[in-house]
């Protein structure tokens, strides 16, 4: 666990032989399809969690960005007939620029005011999603086209579980070496004091800009290639609550902690499926567990489980 | 031209009262305690909730009221001495999704009470409209605008004059130095919570017959006193209560002149707007930090 948590190379070795034997134990698409829910989720999340556990700053509007890079994708191939691909980028390019623009102000204001912000830019992008029917397809959503790239067409369960398997690993190890890098230290300053940051020199703003704008275009790509794999978007897949359940994800798993971030993401898509058998109370059950982890676990599960270990060998 | 004008004006206030009371709500908690509840929205609901299906049962209205209130009060110690006061020292998301956990819970629990449907509250004094200069005003907006102006001057009077009010102020300012000079601070967290769930939940009983009650209905009503609560200055008391009335009077008045399907984006664009320029919002002190 403590190999998971530091060592990057392990970490990253495990995560993909984990998901290169998922699928042998996964009996049939059902369970494979709510694996690439879990994998899109996790992308974000990891992300998400340079921003929160690394840069120190909240978002609560997230599912903004990843709604704007789903919608991108469903109107740009479906409405104007451009390649998905390009769609795709188009959608990263507009969320990475968006965030830019706002970032710059709103990254100076600091905790409770940062997360009204944010969670202000994800409500309206979810009002302007469910109102602009003629674009949209209002609160009813709309049908996306499938993701085709050199005549190929990315189809079925099978080939979508590997496409999204691959994408995770591939932003986790950008994740990891971002975390090492002489950015990941000056980030993990600003979370430690921002103001001691500033003095020994850490250009704090624009490591908090770079972070957010990486962390929006993560959740646009995944947002677009989910559009593309669903075949179908609604605006709530942009609204707060989706907002709130990343960020949950990520605190859950284990804020500062990539792998904790993948670990949230996954245990919390798997929650509501198994919370059906509850039914009336499944609202009760997820909003207990909630509030009962971050009382008891207010580091997260990974973190938590890891700090466990090391005391187990002593003893 | 003006009758409409006024007319928007109205049924803003109207609006803007409740949302001024829920920001104050989460005003009195961020001083005491530096907790961002956002299950404030379903202290609203409980208090719409219960009154509305107790007057049902032939519970007379002041009764129902009351029952409400007290419900919520007791939700919201419960939420402050079981979930917040145990997280006292971990970080802001923390408690962040600590108090979102909690609004989630109460909703399934009001669900299973209360059930999905929408439950409708007589207004207290009839439905016949009063004319004011063309414009026509529902008896109940008075009701919502007298209840929360009498609430706020007794909120106000509340920490000015009484000493269980001035031990909540003092914690507000210097946690450690008030709990030198003898004030319970535990006892101020819950105090401060039961203080605003009363706030929300007489707040939901007087708007319950204009919005209906339904068990949702503090979601949205909650975000907008946060966004009132964060324009005026977050933990200024006064602040939080023209930032209400602010967003109120402008989503009317967007909804009239714009367009109704953005009538809840108002409210964010102006606070987004405000954050840009006055990122302590319109009245928040300028803050210094210490390393």
């Amino acid at each position: 666990m403590n190999a998971l948590l530091h060592g990057r190379l392990t970490g990253l070795l495990a995560l993909g032989a984990v998901i290169a034997i998922l699928p042998a134990f996964l009996p049939n698409n059902f369970y494979l399809d709510i694996a690439i829910l879990a994998g899109f989720n996790a992308v974000v999340c990891v992300g998400l969690n340079l921003l929160i556990g690394y840069a120190g700053q909240i978002s609560l509007g997230h599912a903004g960005f990843f709604g704007i890079g789903a919608y991108a994708s469903g109107v740009l191939v479906g409405t104007y007939g451009w390649p998905p691909v390009l769609a795709l980028l188009a959608g990263a390019a507009f969320v990475g620029l968006m965030a830019f623009l706002v970032a710059k102000p709103i990254l100076r204001l600091k905790g409770h005011y940062l997360a009204m912000a944010t969670l202000g830019i994800g409500i309206i992008v979810s009002i302007v999603l469910r109102t602009e029917s003629g674009l949209t397809g209002g609160p009813d959503g709309m049908m996306v086209e499938p993701f085709r790239i050199f005549g190929v067409e990315l189809y079925g369960e099978k080939v979508w579980y590997w496409v999204v398997g691959v994408l995770l690993l591939g932003v986790v190890w950008l994740s990891l070496n971002l975390i090492d890098s002489p950015m990941g230290r000056a980030l993990r300053a600003v979370h430690g004091s921002e103001v001691a940051a500033e003095v020994v020199g850490v250009d704090t703003a624009r490591f908090k800009v770079l972070v957010f704008v990486l962390s929006a275009v993560f959740a646009s790509v995944a947002g677009s290639l989910f559009a593309h794999y669903a075949g179908l978007i609604t605006p709530a897949k942009a609204d707060f609550f989706k907002s709130i359940e990343l960020v949950t994800m990520v605190v859950f798993g284990g804020m500062a902690s990539t792998f904790g971030a993948v670990v949230g993401a996954v245990v919390l898509t798997l929650l509501p499926q198994a919370l059906t058998v509850f039914q009336d109370y499944q609202q009760i059950v997820l909003g207990g567990i909630l509030m009962a982890t971050m009382v008891f676990m207010p580091k997260g599960l990974l973190p938590t489980l890891a700090a466990l270990i090391p005391a187990r060998r002593r003893a | 031209m003006f009758a409409e004008l006024l007319q928007y004006m109205l049924s803003g206030l109207t609006i803007g009262a409740i949302y001024a009371l829920a920001g104050l709500g989460f005003s009195i908690i961020y001083n005491a305690s530096h907790v961002i509840n956002f299950a404030q929205g379903e202290f609203i609901m409980v208090g719409g909730m219960a009154s509305a299906t107790l007057t049902a049962s032939g519970v007379p209205l002041p009764l129902a009221i009351l029952i409400g209130c007290g419900g919520a009060m007791l939700v919201g110690v419960l939420v402050a001495k079981f979930a917040v006061e145990r997280a006292r020292n971990a970080s802001t998301v923390t408690l962040i999704i600590i108090t979102i956990g909690a609004s989630i819970f109460l909703r399934g629990v009001a669900e299973l009470i209360w059930g999905k449907d929408f439950k409708r509250l007589d207004a207290f004094s009839g439905e016949t409209p009063i004319q004011i200069l063309g414009a026509s005003m529902q008896p109940q907006s008075l009701w919502v605008v007298g209840t929360a102006g009498v609430l706020i001057v007794a909120i106000g009077l509340f920490f000015n004059k009484t000493l269980t009010g001035k031990a909540i102020l003092a914690t507000s300012h210097n946690r450690l130095a008030a709990q030198l000079v003898g004030i319970d601070v535990k006892r101020v967290v819950l105090a401060s919570f039961a203080l605003s769930a009363a706030l929300g939940a007489i707040g939901g009983a007087v708007v319950a017959p204009i919005t209906f009650s339904y068990t949702e209905m503090g979601i949205m009503l909650g975000l907008k006193g946060f966004t009132a609560a964060v324009l005026g200055g977050l933990g200024h008391g006064p602040g939080a209560v023209a930032g209400g009335l602010i967003v109120g009077v402008a989503e009317a008045l967007g909804a009239g002149y714009i367009s109704s399907a953005y009538k809840d984006a108002v409210a964010f664009v102006i606070i987004l707007a405000v954050l840009l320029f006055m990122p302590n919002g319109l009245f928040g002190k300028r803050g210094t930090e210490r390393v």
